[in-house]
């Protein structure tokens, strides 16, 4: 089997113990935000492989939010805290109403998926922000998380949820790799570059559209469940276009050149907002506007490509004449 | 890109990767100097302010609160302000304000690094409930004093954090204004046959409705719902629903409408002559009053969510808010910024009181404290004193023509104890149980 890995799943195989043991070097509100960006970066996950396809979610929100909720409300009125019931919960719920969803939106592509996706979880948006019993717009608290029958407390139920946010994130991640290599994933770049042809060699791009779609909804709704965890609170904000747009944004700055990119582009792009806010609390939304605009005019395929431009001057021994004339 | 210019394509690259390196030399040289002047620490109380400065509630809320934490941080340190508030500083030590913007998906991650990385002595902020819902657990699971100022919830120490040791709340929930609202109409003998309502459908707007026509059921016993519209926040357009209001002929309308929303219900509304049929009460509507001018028809019943802004009492220290505010912002607080001044000096007095700014002295003082705000008194009554009550006031709008300002006329002032539910006892059951133990004079 292990001939099979690539570099990108060795790399995140030892992704994992590092970054599990990062709580034990990093300061705790580092490493906090690494916890939250985790939860998040997975939905920008969902985001990327779907723009493998040519599809740009905006809606993407909508299963994040579905996940959290789903938590939310298994805690509130089932009294469920066990981490992995929600994650089984989060689960059925996003892949049942993103197979419904599906057959509609597989139908469409560019701009027509980008605002039915937007239009669909607007929709849930509205019916959150009127539900008086849900809390409507300030949303609801979770409880403290479990493991099995096991409650950790305090300091030490935060450094499990994280070890565990961890562990599933690397595993999806993985997965998600293996079906960027496999047919399926094959079949979305093609997708991307002439459906018509796709078609025409047998395959049904709607059927692999409809794929992509609830595996996305299933990630997305996974990082959900764990980044209301890590927050204890839902609110509708989370299936907001706002929100929507920042996995977006996130997938467009970190590129879409590997499954680690919307993971560490999520986390840089939030300490870069941490560190405009301390540098300038009223404009801080420019200097994000100023790296969004130079990301794009200077490294199109996003931040990834950095690393795809170094390994080929490596390779190349510094003629760069003959890697720009490939 | 196949053979085209091979040299100018490396070139962009090479570029590229310069400007990003200036870029990423610049921040980094930025964050240094900004962690520079951390000197004289024991001399200093470094207190993280958190309200919106971008977003839709940063134009009527969260601007007006910071300014008027930068007005009063300025005249703590320097000692400007009124008895008893004269001396310098908190305890003598210097603020150290640290500005964030609550408009982030990470609030508590903000909230985290506030408290770890800035090192900060207190938080004080969160003008959203659904902020203040997800801070309050965070701020007792840090132990960090945390106080909010401004959100309305009352769930926060009814179901949250009911045992609340590092949060405290210095400005009263929302309740009290509906209530208020509803005790005005009938104290000042308006017509309350049948009411209708106008809230945005969120939380703010669907629990201001469900306190007003709760305490109306109780206050006027008689009064029938003529009908109830939710349209949705920052929807800016009330054409159909001013139409099923004008249909209804209420009585009274309710709204708890605030800041764009609730100009434009007045610019729509008293064009198609909603006020005119119906005493309409803004629960907010000090904040525009001003700004809407003689837009604003005479006869509106006007609310500022505590007695702040026109409906303040006269003391020296009001004065010298309205007129400090005023000389260097070009406008009149409103009450958020009355809020935010009233939060800083309940700090104020609880550390002069302990003589100390060590958070546990701070803590005990600010417990059941007792203090002169710019809007009068406030006392840390309810959640064993760490949630404030204050009385309030409602009043009718008048467009004085000879001396060209907004006035409001037949001010009526509801003591703290008859407007807000006693200690232990939840907003709502406290209405619906006709407001026992409430002391009205």
């Amino acid at each position: 089997m292990t001939k099979s890995f690539d570099k990108t799943e060795w790399g995140l195989l030892l992704a994992l113990p590092v970054l599990i043991c990062l709580t034990f070097v990093l300061p705790a509100w580092v490493v906090n935000y690494i916890h939250v960006s985790l939860g998040t970066g997975l939905v920008a996950l969902g985001v990327m492989i779907q723009m493998r396809a040519g599809l740009v979610s905006f809606g993407q929100g909508l299963y994040f939010c579905v996940g959290g909720y789903t938590a939310g409300l298994a805690g509130k009125f089932l009294g469920i805290s066990d981490l992995f019931a929600l994650l089984v919960l989060g689960l059925v719920a996003s892949v049942a109403i993103s197979f419904v969803l599906g057959f509609l939106l597989r139908r469409y592509r560019e701009i027509f998926f980008a605002m039915l996706s937007l239009a669909v979880s607007m929709i849930l948006f509205g019916l959150l922000s009127s539900t008086e019993e849900l809390g409507s717009t300030d949303g609801f608290n979770l409880p403290q998380a479990t493991y099995l029958g096991w409650a950790p407390e305090g300091d030490l139920g935060e450094t499990v949820l994280y070890a565990a946010t961890c562990v599933v994130t690397i595993l999806l991640a993985f997965g998600l790799n293996r079906i960027l290599r496999s047919p399926l994933g094959y079949i979305n770049e093609a997708i991307r570059e002439n459906e018509l042809r796709v078609e025409y060699l047998g395959t049904s791009a709607r059927q692999a559209v409809h794929i992509t779609y609830v595996i996305a909804a299933a990630v997305s709704a996974t990082g959900g469940v764990l980044w209301a965890l890590a927050l204890g609170h839902v609110d509708p904000e989370m299936t907001n276009w706002t929100t929507s747009g920042q996995f977006v944004f996130v997938s467009i700055l970190a590129g879409v050149g590997n499954i680690a990119a919307p993971l560490i582009g999520t986390f840089i792009l939030e300490i870069v907002r941490v560190y405009a806010v301390e540098i300038s609390p009223n404009t801080w939304q420019m200097i994000l506007g100023t790296l969004m605009l130079l990301t794009i005019v200077f490294l199109p395929r996003g931040l990834w490509s950095l690393t795809e431009t170094a390994r080929k001057k490596a390779g190349s021994n510094g003629s760069a004449q003959v890697v720009a004339g490939e | 890109m196949v053979s085209g210019k091979p040299g100018a394509h490396a070139g962009a690259i090479r570029k590229s990767r310069n400007i990003l390196m200036t870029a990423t030399a610049i921040g980094l040289a930025s964050v240094l100097a900004a962690a520079g002047p951390a000197q004289a620490e024991d001399e200093q109380v470094k207190i993280g302010f958190v309200t919106f400065l971008s977003g839709g509630a940063a134009g009527p809320f969260g601007v007006p609160a910071r300014n008027a934490a930068e007005l009063m941080i300025e005249a703590v340190n320097a000692g400007s302000l009124p008895a008893p508030y004269d001396s310098a500083g908190l305890a003598g030590k210097q603020i150290d304000a640290l500005f964030v913007d609550e408009n982030s998906k990470q609030k508590n991650a903000d909230y985290q690094k506030l408290v770890e990385k800035d090192e900060v002595d207190m938080v004080l902020g969160y003008i959203s409930s659904s902020s203040c819902k997800a801070i309050a657990p965070e701020a007792e699971k840090a132990q960090k004093l945390t106080i909010l100022f401004d959100c309305g919830t009352p769930q926060i120490f009814e179901e949250i954090v009911t045992d609340p040791k590092y949060t405290f709340r210095t400005g009263a929930h929302a309740t009290m204004d509906n209530v208020a609202a509803a005790r005005y109409l009938v104290d000042t003998g308006a017509k309350t046959g049948s009411y209708a309502g106008i809230n945005q459908n969120y939380a703010f707007g669907q629990d201001s409705w469900r306190d007003f026509s709760a305490a109306m059921s109780q206050v006027a016993a008689d009064a029938e719902i003529a009908t109830e519209q939710f349209p949705k926040i920052y929807a800016g357009q009330y054409g159909s629903e001013i139409s099923a209001l004008l249909t209804a002929k209420p009585d009274v309308v309710h709204s708890s409408f605030w800041g764009g929303d609730m100009e434009a219900f007045v610019i729509q509304g008293s064009t198609r002559g909603i006020f005119e049929r119906a005493k309409v009460v803004l629960t907010t509507g000090e904040t525009a009053m001003h700004r809407l001018g003689t837009q604003m028809p005479d006869g509106t019943v006007i609310g500022a969510r505590g007695p702040h802004g026109d409906l303040a009492p006269e003391s020296e220290l009001n004065s010298w808010f309205r007129k400090a505010y005023f000389d260097r912002f070009g406008t009149l607080p409103t009450y958020p910024s009355y809020k935010m001044a009233q939060a800083l000096l309940g700090v104020k007095a609880a550390a002069d009181k302990a003589g100390s700014t060590d958070q546990d002295a701070v803590i005990g003082a600010l417990r059941g404290l007792e203090w002169e705000g710019p809007s009068g008194k406030v006392s840390m009554a309810l959640a064993n004193g760490h949630q404030a009550i204050q009385g309030t006031a409602y009043g009718t709008y008048k467009y004085d023509k000879d001396a060209g300002k907004a006035v409001l006329v037949d001010v009526v002032r509801y003591g703290a104890e008859c407007v807000n539910p006693p200690a232990g006892m939840n907003s709502i059951d406290w209405i619906n149980s006709g407001f026992e133990g409430a002391k009205c004079d």
